[in-house]
């Protein structure tokens, strides 16, 4: 008990505390005078239209990441539970990208579409498409979501599969039955009973878009071209850590804490109250 | 079980088989990349067979020392790596399973207030509170340590968590039972709770491994020298984009050498890792 509150205490409540006096402090250029500033800090934060910019971005990067993931990853375990042979092989190799690091997943994609060198950049050129992530924004945004999604769709297969375990076999078989086909089979049956699965992935996906691809951004684009990829994370580091404005980054801090404690909340109550997997 | 039509079979085969190409590519084309010469990196397309530089590759990054991280090698950023991800998973399950042990079977005032105290830090990711954090370190002097590495990222409640709701599972007869035969709160954490809880700590140690190898942000900001630096960090510095002198075939193989260990700990103990991973979370 001992060790784990004085290793909570120092590494997580003094920082938090200190974060949030941070975000009040403003201190001048040449950090000689710190002044005491109430909520100026989160005003000003608020009201800058680059973060607000990054706002966008994070949303735009979050939803797409996390849909594309989901899509693929419900798409594969249908199939899985379908294919009677060689599941166990079919999970196996699936399951490995969620060892990759993002930071290297980046990478990989990056040097897969890297206009100069990259290969699939040169099928894609041959192709007549002019691409080139490091210049064009949207390009950057694509590489992006399809690195973090990449990286999560054996985590999410995972879940899938082990929501599909839990359908009840009777309800299925009741629906053939009565003569439903299989796609109606899906929708009106197992995607209804999949939903608490489906929820939860969608705030994890969420949180895992907003904070782990820190590696992600920062490997492949860091932020730019110009700040068509800066996350919300990213203007953190990139505030405090490159432009040094601390005030500023640690106000982003505690309203980026807000945000996580919301989504927490929110998950919680509704994982709590609808957890009744078949 | 309703039958299948022998058509849909075979789609279902061959969307997981489209499926594991697209998730294996980057992988395998990262393998084929490490075993060709610069040259052939630089004129795509690469070929999709591996070349004949293996070795040659291989043995200069593990051995020679690479000229853009400081000339470390990649023996030793390897070595960090495991150093800091074996300290992540066997720190962080020590400390859970005794605050755990300490929440569910001792009764002591303020113990909720503990537990909500520990339970509240699941909700923040180092990423939010890394000024501050930083901070901290540099005040205690843990810049470039492993210690500065590992323990700001012990903090978190997950794992007590896991434990907490496994020890209460546990029945209170075999709580009584030990006590009767006269077994102290040591003896029974050791002899009756540590074995109970085996499957348990091998899935956590399996997540927490490959959450401390990933680690990207914390290691960036905590080391500044480069013989500290882990095998994702050098990596990302060994890569400009900028300019030509990126020694591609040396970076594939870093990211071979980065991405194979904690694929082998997933694959190999896969059975522990979904089971950590789907109970975990829940």
């Amino acid at each position: 008990m001992a060790p784990q509150l004085a290793i909570t205490l120092v590494f997580f409540y003094w920082p938090a505390g200190q974060a949030l006096y941070q975000s009040m402090l403003r201190q001048d250029p040449f950090g000689l005078r710190t002044r005491f500033v109430w909520f100026a800090n989160f005003r000003k934060v608020l009201a800058d239209p680059a973060y607000l910019n990054s706002i966008k971005v994070t949303v735009v990067f979050s939803l797409a990441t996390a849909i594309v993931a989901m899509c693929v990853a419900l798409l594969l375990a249908v199939m899985a539970e379908k294919a009677v042979r060689g599941k166990g092989l079919y999970r196996t190799l699936l399951i490995w990208p969620y060892a990759v690091a993002p930071a290297i997943a980046g990478m990989l994609w990056l040097f897969l579409f890297n206009p100069s060198i990259g290969s699939l950049a040169y099928l894609l050129r041959s192709l007549g498409i002019a691409w080139d992530p490091l210049l064009n924004g949207t390009h950057a945004m694509i590489l992006l979501v399809s690195a973090a999604a990449w990286k999560q769709i054996s985590y999410n297969f995972l879940f899938f599969v082990a929501g599909l375990q839990a359908v009840p076999k009777t309800l299925i078989e009741a629906a053939a039955m009565d003569g439903a086909g299989e796609t109606k089979r899906f929708w009106t049956i197992v995607f209804p009973l999949l939903a608490p699965t489906t929820f939860f992935l969608l705030v994890v996906n969420t949180v895992y878009a907003l904070f782990d691809t820190f590696g992600i951004v920062h490997a492949v684009t860091g932020g730019g071209p110009g700040k068509a990829t800066e996350t919300l994370v990213y203007k953190v580091y990139n505030d405090g850590f490159v432009n040094l404005i601390l005030g500023e980054s640690a106000a982003q801090s505690v309203i980026l804490m807000a945000i996580v404690i919301a989504l927490t909340a929110i998950q919680f109550r509704y994982v709590e109250r609808k957890v009744h997997y078949g | 079980m309703i039958g299948q039509s022998p058509l849909r079979t075979f789609i279902a085969h061959a969307v997981l088989i489209l499926g594991i190409l697209i998730v294996a590519f980057p992988i395998y084309y990262t393998f084929v990349a490490s075993t060709h010469t610069l040259q052939t990196i630089l004129r795509p397309p690469l070929p999709l067979l591996p070349g004949g530089q293996l070795w040659n590759n291989y043995s200069e990054a593990l051995f020679g020392g690479i000229g853009r991280i400081g000339g470390v090698s990649v023996g030793q950023l390897l070595l960090n790596t495991t150093i800091m991800a074996l300290g992540v998973a066997v720190g962080k399950i020590c400390i859970s399973i005794l605050s755990a042990y300490a929440i569910v079977f001792f009764r002591f005032p303020l113990r909720m207030t503990f537990f909500w105290l520990i339970f509240i830090t699941l909700m923040l990711p180092v990423e939010v509170r890394i000024l501050p954090t930083y901070k901290v370190m540099v005040d205690l002097g843990m810049i470039d340590t492993y210690a500065g590495l590992i323990i700001p990222l012990i903090a978190s409640a997950t794992a007590t968590l896991l434990f907490r709701q496994f020890f209460m599972t546990i029945p209170g007869e075999l709580v009584e039972a030990a006590r009767v035969d006269g077994a102290g709160p040591w003896r029974f954490f050791f002899d009756i709770l540590l074995p109970l809880s085996r499957t348990n700590i091998a899935a956590l140690f399996v997540i927490l491994f490959i959450y401390g190898w990933t680690q990207y942000l914390w290691p960036l900001l905590v080391t500044n020298s480069n013989d500290m630096n882990t095998i994702v960090i050098a990596l990302r510095k060994m890569v400009s984009f900028a300019d030509a002198d990126t020694e591609w075939h040396l970076v594939m193989v870093t990211a071979m050498l980065a991405i194979v260990p904690p694929i082998l700990v997933v694959v190999l103990m896969q059975r522990w890792f979904v089971r950590g991973l789907v109970e975990s979370e829940k």
